[in-house]
């Protein structure tokens, strides 16, 4: 980043130090007015980052939030704002390191699907604001020639995201945000979650066996050919019929493009 | 007042209407007031919203803003530019805040004398600086680089500030009018700031003022304030943005417009959002203010020519 | 190399058949239009504001540090019971770390 001058030794460095450092004394010059203390007037200032950071946190993990209580996860919000304060000014922004946090705050340590929870969280948001674009008619695809839809590829939604879990963080997720009864839930179950905004909602679904692999690799730039493929070998039930079905209700997808026709892949 | 004329195909180039911020009240903008603000009888002046909240690409907070720019003037105030900073502007932030500016084409861009980005990171508060040369040059040569940018002038808003530095060597009045006059910037005045930086360091709001360059003022801020105390137990109030306008501000708001005449006028409510009647109510405290004191106002109603 | 599953034309074009037809029609503008008037009031989270936190100056202001005192203030096991509002979210069984494949 530029320096605008080179001549201060970086006040706001120690000011901003002590800011997320109750421990630290006033930065060096911070006064009352005529001679009176300081260290509840710069109180304001602790409290206000910290508070308001902890309040964004609390916006953006509302599901995790519910699950730890509030009084938890307040306080240990409060230490991740002391560890990791924002990069970025654009609060919707906060948060990117939160779900590793979780995964290594010892306390919680029991309760390992909470991460992919936030990651969840997280990928809602970035949904919520990601760019405009309407969602893949399934018209378009229907209109494609059967030789040329091997070779078709996929352009992603801008909004799209896919988190796949070791744990029931998708079922997790929906009932936390949701409030609704958390219990039948097995936490230890394998989910993937697929994460749209078709037109201006979120968009939340589980995704059926296979159908992730599906969908990563045509995210990645694979032809439809070669997505299906990969996916049947490493996934013998994977259902590709469903898989197609799901990524067009969610609108994972804004547009495809037909290949080529191709012969040698025919038997 | 009556609203400014339709646009007309002159102006077809911009996608929204034109026009600068009317001598009005005006309300920040709150996502879950939109729907009540574009069904009411009572057509607010203007809306102002914090830049930083609608730097996403796209998605639903877009709509709304689109919705309600497509009816209002709008006015943004960025939070987050840091222009106090040490480190300098952030030149990615000062491009999506131009992203912002070019997309909705507000009637003014507002930021505050404060800082809050360092290398450490982003602090979400506006945190002050001192009022010296050093800090002088600096700010200006920030004001500078935004302005080049957006290729505007840009409003500066005086801080609400809970402490003092040693290394203060001037007056905040003076030091403002300094960084105004080598900027070019005009000036958004915090009523409520003054009022609580004036509590906060034993000033006398009055004199603060009289030594403002009112003239040079474009918009008015107006907002609530929390008390608290001191390390001696004196009141030290907080910009808490969490309830009325208090008796004492709208004091010296009358003061200012008697003076300075009829100028855009936000009321700013953050926490605690109440229901859109209960922040309407206080923008229209405002208007009849303006209304009664603008027109005989010492420095003239220098915006009722519109 | 490793081998390959060719997936035949007719396979995928039978695959987009049927899914089609079991899927509603997204393309409508109707739609577009239902859903962004929904959604003017959606409340944002994690905004920008300009203004102070609320009043007290304390919550800044004590140490956080969870492997001292401060810390076991607060019991994780018994907050991640989730006792909301009388138990009725009900609540997670806890993991061993190494438990899941």
């Amino acid at each position: 980043m530029p320096r605008s001058d080179t001549s201060t030794a970086g006040e706001q460095h120690y000011f901003g130090a002590a800011l997320l450092n109750p421990d630290l004394p006033l930065p060096e010059g911070i006064v009352g007015p005529h001679g009176k203390k300081a260290q509840k007037r710069f109180a304001v200032y602790r409290n206000n980052v910290t508070v308001s950071l902890v309040n964004a946190l609390a916006d953006i993990f509302p599901a995790v939030q519910r699950l730890v209580c509030e009084g938890f996860f307040r306080d240990m919000a409060r230490f991740y704002v002391a560890k990791e304060p924002p990069v970025s000014a654009v609060i919707f922004e906060y948060g990117g390191g939160f779900a590793t946090f979780l995964e290594d705050f010892e306390p919680l340590s029991r309760y390992p699907y909470l991460a992919d929870v936030a990651r969840m969280e997280k990928a809602w948001l970035a949904a919520f604001h990601a760019a405009d674009a309407p969602p893949l008619p399934p018209d378009t695809l229907a209109a494609i020639p059967a030789e040329q839809l091997a070779d078709t590829r996929f352009t992603p939604h801008p909004a799209t995201r896919i988190i796949r879990s070791r744990f029931a963080a998708v079922s997790i997720f929906s009932a936390s945000r949701e409030q609704r009864p958390l219990d039948g839930i097995r936490p230890a179950i394998a989910e993937d979650g697929l994460i749209t905004r078709p037109f201006d909602a979120v968009e939340v679904r589980q995704l059926p066996p296979g159908a992730a692999s599906f969908l990563s690799a045509l995210i990645a730039g694979k032809t439809f050919g070669e997505a299906a493929g990969l996916t049947m070998t490493g996934y013998p039930d994977f259902d590709l019929p469903a898989a197609i079905s799901a990524m067009l209700e969610a609108g994972a997808f804004s547009d495809c493009f037909a290949g080529q026709p191709t012969t040698e892949q025919t038997p | 007042m009556t609203q400014s004329a339709p646009t007309s195909p002159i102006v077809a180039a911009s996608r929204f209407p034109d026009g600068p911020l009317p001598p009005r009240a005006g309300a920040g903008l709150k996502t879950e007031h939109i729907d009540a603000i574009l069904a009411d009888d009572y057509r607010i002046g203007f809306l102002e919203v914090h830049a930083e909240n609608y730097m996403g690409d796209g998605g639903p907070p877009h709509r709304g803003l689109e919705a309600i720019r497509a009816e209002f003037p709008l006015s943004v105030h960025g939070v987050g530019l840091s222009i106090g900073s040490e480190s300098g502007i952030n030149p990615d932030h000062l491009e999506r805040l131009a992203r912002v500016v070019e997309r909705y084409e507000p009637a003014m861009v507002s930021e505050h004398l404060a800082w809050s980005s360092h290398d450490a990171g982003y602090f979400n508060d506006l945190l002050p600086v001192p009022y010296n040369d050093q800090t002088l040059n600096r700010v200006v040569a920030h004001i500078g680089q935004i302005q080049d940018r957006l290729k505007r002038p840009i409003l500066l808003e005086n801080p609400s500030t809970y402490v003092a530095f040693e290394q203060t060597t001037m007056s905040e009045t003076d030091f403002i009018r300094e960084i105004a006059q080598k900027s070019g910037c005009g000036l958004l005045l915090d009523v409520n700031n003054v009022f609580v930086s004036a509590t906060n360091h034993g000033w006398k709001p009055l004199h603060y003022l009289r030594d403002f360059p009112l003239e040079l003022v474009e918009e008015i801020h107006l907002a609530g304030h929390a008390e608290d105390t001191d390390d001696e137990g004196d009141p030290l109030l907080i910009d808490a943005h969490d309830r009325p306008v208090s008796d004492a501000v709208w004091k010296l708001y009358e003061i200012v417009i008697s003076q300075a005449g009829a100028l855009p006028t936000l009321v700013e409510w953050d926490n605690d959002v109440p229901e859109w009647p209960v922040l309407r109510r206080e923008a229209r405290l405002a208007d009849a203010i303006l209304a009664r004191l603008g027109p005989t106002s010492l420095l003239g109603s220098r915006h009722a020519a519109e | 190399m490793s081998h390959k599953t060719i997936v035949g034309a007719s396979a995928l074009a039978g695959a987009v058949a049927m899914a089609i037809s079991g899927t509603a029609f997204l393309g409508s503008t109707q739609g577009a239009a239902a859903a962004t008037e929904k959604c003017y009031g959606v409340a944002m989270a994690g905004k920008n504001d300009c203004a102070a936190g609320p009043g007290t100056t304390c919550a800044g202001t004590s140490t956080v540090d969870y492997q001292g005192n401060a810390w076991k203030t607060v019991d994780a096991g018994t907050c991640t019971t989730m006792s909301v509002e009388g138990g009725r979210m009900g609540s997670l069984e806890p993991l061993d770390r190494d438990l899941p494949a």
